[in-house]
């Protein structure tokens, strides 16, 4: 469950504060299917990095499951993204000194679980993802496609009720970001909250509620359903 | 995050870096093997001097003609006095009961010769009682003869290397040999081997006393040993001396006295002043090392930003980033100080069994010190680059900006 109320997020670039963020409201209920979408500088990024708890706002109130968040100290935003929220991001991101198997274990890592567990959800992941014969394979050595699943691997081992995807598709060919779409999809059938930035407009219809973002507010807010 | 994890994640971004991490390993080991070899060595020193002044015992006094007091002219130890300090002065020492053995000596160099062979070496002349106080052992035929220290007697004890020289492998007992113009018969060889501190035994020879100072027409003694009669009457027999020697020169303190035990703790004092300085000159490489350890981490946190901001979006908070940077640069200083430690270690066997007479081994402080220093430099200059990771803003160092 997020709420945000009156959002304003602003950005000093040299003498002038840049608003990337201007009385944006967003309520999205838990299990809902969002695609964010507008121009370069919209501020779709921002918002996503908001919710995601990476970003404060500079004014206005976010909640998220009902914990306001804009008055907690580091270390307590750092335990809600631990828990809350899977993050997936264009350029996958993953640490290429560590497996397959090792960059999906991280969030556990950090979070303190013990191995014998670790290696349990790791497991159920890589089989899950049918990336069972990649465990042991480093980042270098498999594709764009495979390197994504993995990093979707990673997002939501924590099990998190909400999962951000950034571009997910941006470094993708055709075929491999179609896969990873319908992958995040059905996270979302099994329940998990989506919201996908995206520029291209073919994977942000897909979703049941598209916004549209421009100069830092909300350009338009419509369910699937509505009329176009 | 379980320590075990921290330390698995802090080892693979170390072995990560391999020649970074070689060359600062290089670095540190460097500075923690010359702080313990250095040590090593001023605690060497320190032994060899201790030692070889215990051979001499520690209830031994040391008696010098003139005073410590003594303004002008030549450094004390060779002060001048207006009167001589005699054998018949040490003599009359033996009359005090807290002093057992007197041994007064004259010394001078001349050449011994033999046939046609010269050697020209150090020449003591002394008492029968020289030898137990010096711990000097005879090797073949007798010391001194037990005659009056003021009587002359033509006899000899050759060191065991200049009998060597003038008579090779043949019996020297018995045998004259020349030294200036005079003539002595030979009557015994000290051992072999031995050294006092730092003259060589092989290469001296001993006479009367009264026959050296006609030898050198020399008056006056060069000094005199004395050996209280037990080790808690050392004070007891300063006094006595003291007070001997003042009834025989008219009322003047005009000889100095050095106990064995305040030389002994001069040069300890010195020596061990010595080593700090040393091993500190040496810490300063360590502090060397711990630099490069930062700059190696600040070059390690710039070439990783979006991994920390990864970490951070995962849910890693500050402190989690800043322990696990911190934990590299800890490791980085505990590994070089490790393979400082064992170079050090076989450093000192090395000196061992290339100079197995000089006691050198490294003080227990000296490698707990090194390494302890070792890791402060990690912990000190790890901080800054690790503030540096764990402060960076997470969307900045995702977006590579």
């Amino acid at each position: 469950m997020i709420e945000l109320q009156q959002v304003e997020r602003d950005f000093a670039v040299g003498d002038e504060t840049v608003r990337a963020l201007a009385d944006v409201n967003l309520d999205i209920p838990d299990g809902d299917y969002l695609s964010v979408m507008g121009p370069s500088g919209s501020g779709k990024s921002t918002l996503l990095n908001v919710i995601g708890l990476l970003d404060r706002p500079t004014r206005g109130e976010y909640r998220l499951n009902r914990t306001p968040t804009t008055t907690l100290g580091e270390e307590q935003r750092a335990a809600l993204r631990r828990e809350h929220i899977g993050f997936v991001f264009q350029a996958f991101h993953l640490v290429a000194r560590l497996s397959a198997a090792e960059n999906i274990a991280l969030p556990m890592v950090l979070a303190g679980i013990a191995p014998p567990e670790r290696e349990r959800r790791v497991g159920e992941v890589l089989e899950s993802l049918d990336l069972g014969d990649r465990a042991s394979h480093r980042p270098d050595q498999l594709s764009g496609g495979q390197r994504q699943r993995v990093a979707i691997g990673r997002a939501i081992v924590m099990r998190p009720g909400l999962l951000l995807a950034d571009e997910p598709t941006g470094n993708l060919d055709q075929h491999s970001g179609q896969e990873v779409v319908q992958l995040l999809e059905k996270l979302n059938d099994d329940g998990i909250t989506l919201i996908v930035v995206t520029h291209d407009s073919a994977i942000g219809r897909r979703a049941r509620r598209r916004i549209r973002m421009l100069d830092g507010r909300i350009d338009s807010d419509e369910p699937e359903d509505a009329p176009a | 995050m379980r320590l075990p994890d921290l330390l698995a994640l802090a080892s693979r971004s170390v072995f990560e870096a391999r020649t970074r991490t070689l060359l600062t390993l290089l670095a540190m080991s460097i500075g923690v093997a010359s702080v313990v070899l250095l040590t090593a060595l001023g605690e060497g020193a320190r032994r060899y001097v201790i030692g070889e002044f215990e051979q001499l015992g520690t209830d031994l006094l040391i008696m010098l003609p003139g005073r410590t007091e003594t303004t002008g002219g030549p450094p004390p130890l060779f002060g001048q006095t207006p009167r001589d300090l005699t054998i018949d002065d040490s003599q009359a020492l033996l009359r005090e009961p807290s002093i057992i053995k007197v041994a007064p000596i004259t010394v001078g160099n001349a050449p011994v010769s033999h046939a046609n062979l010269e050697r020209e070496v150090t020449i003591v002349g002394s008492t029968p009682d020289f030898f137990p106080i010096r711990r000097i052992r005879v090797g073949v035929g007798r010391q001194l003869p037990d005659i009056p220290a003021d009587r002359q007697s033509n006899v000899i004890v050759l060191g065991a290397a200049l009998k060597q020289e003038l008579f090779g492998r043949h019996n020297p007992l018995g045998r004259w040999v020349r030294v200036n113009d005079r003539r002595f018969r030979v009557i015994g060889i000290l051992a072999p081997g031995g050294e006092s501190l730092g003259t060589d035994l092989g290469d001296m020879a001993i006479i009367p006393v009264a026959s050296a100072q006609a030898l050198f027409n020399s008056p006056s003694l060069f000094r005199v040993l004395i050996q209280a009669s037990a080790k808690e009457d050392i004070e007891a027999a300063r006094q006595a001396a003291i007070k001997t020697i003042r009834l025989r020169h008219d009322g003047e303190d005009d000889v100095t006295i050095i106990s064995q035990d305040a030389m002994l703790g001069t040069f300890d004092r010195i020596l061990r002043a010595l080593t700090y300085t040393v091993s500190g000159i040496a810490a300063i490489s360590l502090a060397v090392a711990g630099i490069l350890i930062m700059n190696v981490m600040l070059v390690a946190v710039s070439q990783r930003v979006a991994e920390i901001g990864l970490l951070k979006a995962l849910g890693g908070s500050e402190r989690q980033v800043l322990r696990l940077f911190l934990t590299e640069s800890i490791m980085l200083a505990g590994a070089g100080a490790f393979i400082g430690i064992v170079l050090a270690g076989l450093g000192i066997l090395l000196v061992n069994q290339l100079y197995p007479g000089f006691p050198f081994a490294a003080p227990l402080w000296a490698p707990l010190a090194a390494v302890g220093v070792a890791l402060s430099a990690g912990l000190l200059f790890g901080v800054l680059p690790a503030r540096r990771a764990a402060r960076l803003d997470p969307v900045q160092a995702l977006s590579g900006r």
